[in-house]
């Protein structure tokens, strides 16, 4: 088994809809019973990020999100899946159901 | 070449893809199967032409590459410890569809609609082909160390992703197929209509390895009406080739082209498919379509018998599958042919394909027919600019210079 990042992405600080809500929530239930669900989350919106630099003395802090794009990543799954063609399914299910892109990406196995 | 040559590279062609699909299940990784099956060909080249060729040289070349893959991986786990990593393979999955062939597993492994085009044109001629990382790189007119670092890219993304080596969900099959089969017409397509300035206008080689490849994943799928229906396409378009482009090295359109050159063979086995997939009475999908409409092409003696009617008919049928602009202006291409090219003029202004170099040809010979001269000039211009093949461009231009009024000039 592998697992997989599926981040969901947007290009505004829209909060999901009470019926994408509905919709995630039916998707994530499917995938716990499925025994496919690791982790899941939605994030707070860019402008509220704090990019942290500690390599070196004093860490220093800086307000905003690190790259200023037109996207961002807004919420994330964390799937467990045998191979890609499994979790290309979940991603295309995630995505449909948060009514958003999602970029699936595989952790180091 | 002597004749231990000979064989060597006929097995080539004939086993490759074999050794490389039986390696890639058993050990589960392309970078070992792919260097093990070349080192296996290299070992033969060595020793075939000294000891002779084996009895059966598909089992030899497998065999050999698979205990040099062994070595290679206790090697490995020598030197790493690793034992379970260079053994993971095992976990690869089980096939999922209804057919059984590591070739085909491979083939839908290529194609996988998680690698980008290009990268899945470049691996399936690596991998499935056999060709070698210069050959592709030429045929595609990019530097050697790029190809080789997107297939090596494509490789590390096909183990970190997880891309199965199998083949697709049943569900998946349909669309996969057809990702499949697009993989091997675009091969065809820059065979046969080369795109790069100074390469030959028709690329044999090219248009002979789609049409190979073809027919493997014929044999694998035997049952499936579009995978013949390519075939038949690529083949009615093959026979063609030699009367395609003229002594001095210009496009000959299909109405002007020496149909005694016609390669017959390969017209009477495109029409065998053609004709079968009509007896299965099921509905064609596109390559059908598009094959029996080459069929109809080919079936005329004299480009004067051509059963145009037959032709927009099929076209019709295409445009109800695929109304894109591009099918559009084929069609309307054909019904020049039929009602006139005042006809198919109204159709083809509008197309919104101001890109394309084959809309402002098409424009530009029925804007000739109408005695619009400075009209027709002015789109082949458009054509002459946009067009990347050679024969193709000096076509259009002797054709644009042949246009009554201006006295000829070059580019």
């Amino acid at each position: 088994m592998a697992q997989y990042l599926m981040s969901v992405l947007d290009d505004q600080a829209r909060l999901a809809s009470a019926e994408e809500m509905a919709a995630i929530d039916v998707f994530n239930e499917q995938l716990q019973a499925d025994g496919q669900w690791v982790f899941a989350g939605g994030l707070a919106s860019p402008g509220s990020a704090t990019v942290v630099d500690g390599r070196d003395g004093d860490p220093v802090f800086t307000d905003g999100p690190y790259v200023e794009s037109k996207e961002h990543v807004i919420g994330f799954w964390i799937i467990e899946a045998p191979h890609l063609d499994v979790a290309l399914r979940l991603a295309a299910g995630g995505s449909k159901s948060c009514n958003r892109r999602v970029e699936l990406r595989p952790f180091l196995g | 070449m002597t004749d231990v040559d000979e064989v060597i590279s006929r097995i080539h062609r004939e086993e490759w893809a074999r050794v490389v699909a039986t390696l890639a299940r058993r050990f589960g990784d392309l970078d070992i199967a792919e260097d093990m099956a070349a080192e296996a060909f290299a070992t033969a080249v060595e020793r075939w032409p000294v000891e002779g060729v084996p009895p059966s040289p598909g089992a030899w070349l497998t065999t050999t590459a698979h205990r040099r893959a062994i070595d290679r991986l206790r090697r490995e786990v020598r030197r790493e410890e690793k034992h379970k990593e260079a053994l993971m393979l095992s976990d690869t999955p089980e096939p999922l569809g209804a057919i059984d062939d590591d070739r085909l597993r491979l083939v839908f492994t290529c194609c996988h609609p998680a690698l980008a085009m290009e990268v899945r044109i470049a691996l399936t001629l690596r991998l499935v082909g056999g060709l070698t990382v210069p050959e592709i790189a030429r045929a595609f007119l990019v530097q050697e160390t790029a190809m080789g670092r997107r297939i090596t890219r494509a490789k590390a993304k096909i183990k970190a992703a997880r891309i199965p080596f199998g083949v697709p969900f049943r569900e998946d099959l349909p669309a996969r197929l057809t990702g499949v089969l697009a993989v091997l017409y675009l091969i065809f397509n820059e065979g046969y209509l080369a795109s790069g300035p100074g390469t030959e206008a028709v690329r044999g080689d090219l248009t002979a390895e789609a049409i190979r490849l073809t027919r493997l994943v014929r044999v694998l799928m035997p049952a499936d009406g579009e995978v013949a229906g390519l075939l038949a396409l690529m083949l009615l378009t093959e026979a063609r080739r030699a009367a395609r482009v003229s002594a001095s090295g210009e496009l000959v359109t299909l109405v002007e082209q020496d149909r005694g050159a016609w390669d017959r063979e390969l017209i009477a086995e495109g029409h065998a498919l053609v004709r079968a997939r009509l007896a299965s009475g099921r509905a064609p999908g596109r390559y059908q379509i598009l094959a029996a409409i080459n069929a109809v092409h080919t079936d005329a003696r004299d480009a004067r018998d051509t059963d145009w009617s037959q032709v927009v008919a099929l076209y019709d049928q295409l445009v109800s599958l695929d109304p894109s602009p591009i099918v559009r202006l084929n069609r309307a291409i054909a019904v020049a042919e039929l009602d006139g090219p005042e006809v198919a003029l109204a159709e083809v202004d509008g197309l919104p394909l101001e890109g394309y170099h084959a809309f402002h040809a098409a424009r530009a010979a029925l804007l000739r027919r109408l005695g619009r001269s400075e009209e027709s000039r002015a789109a082949y211009d458009r054509a002459i600019g946009l067009a990347g093949n050679t024969a193709e461009t000096a076509y259009l231009i002797r054709r644009r210079d042949q246009l009554a009024g201006r006295a000829p000039h070059s580019p």
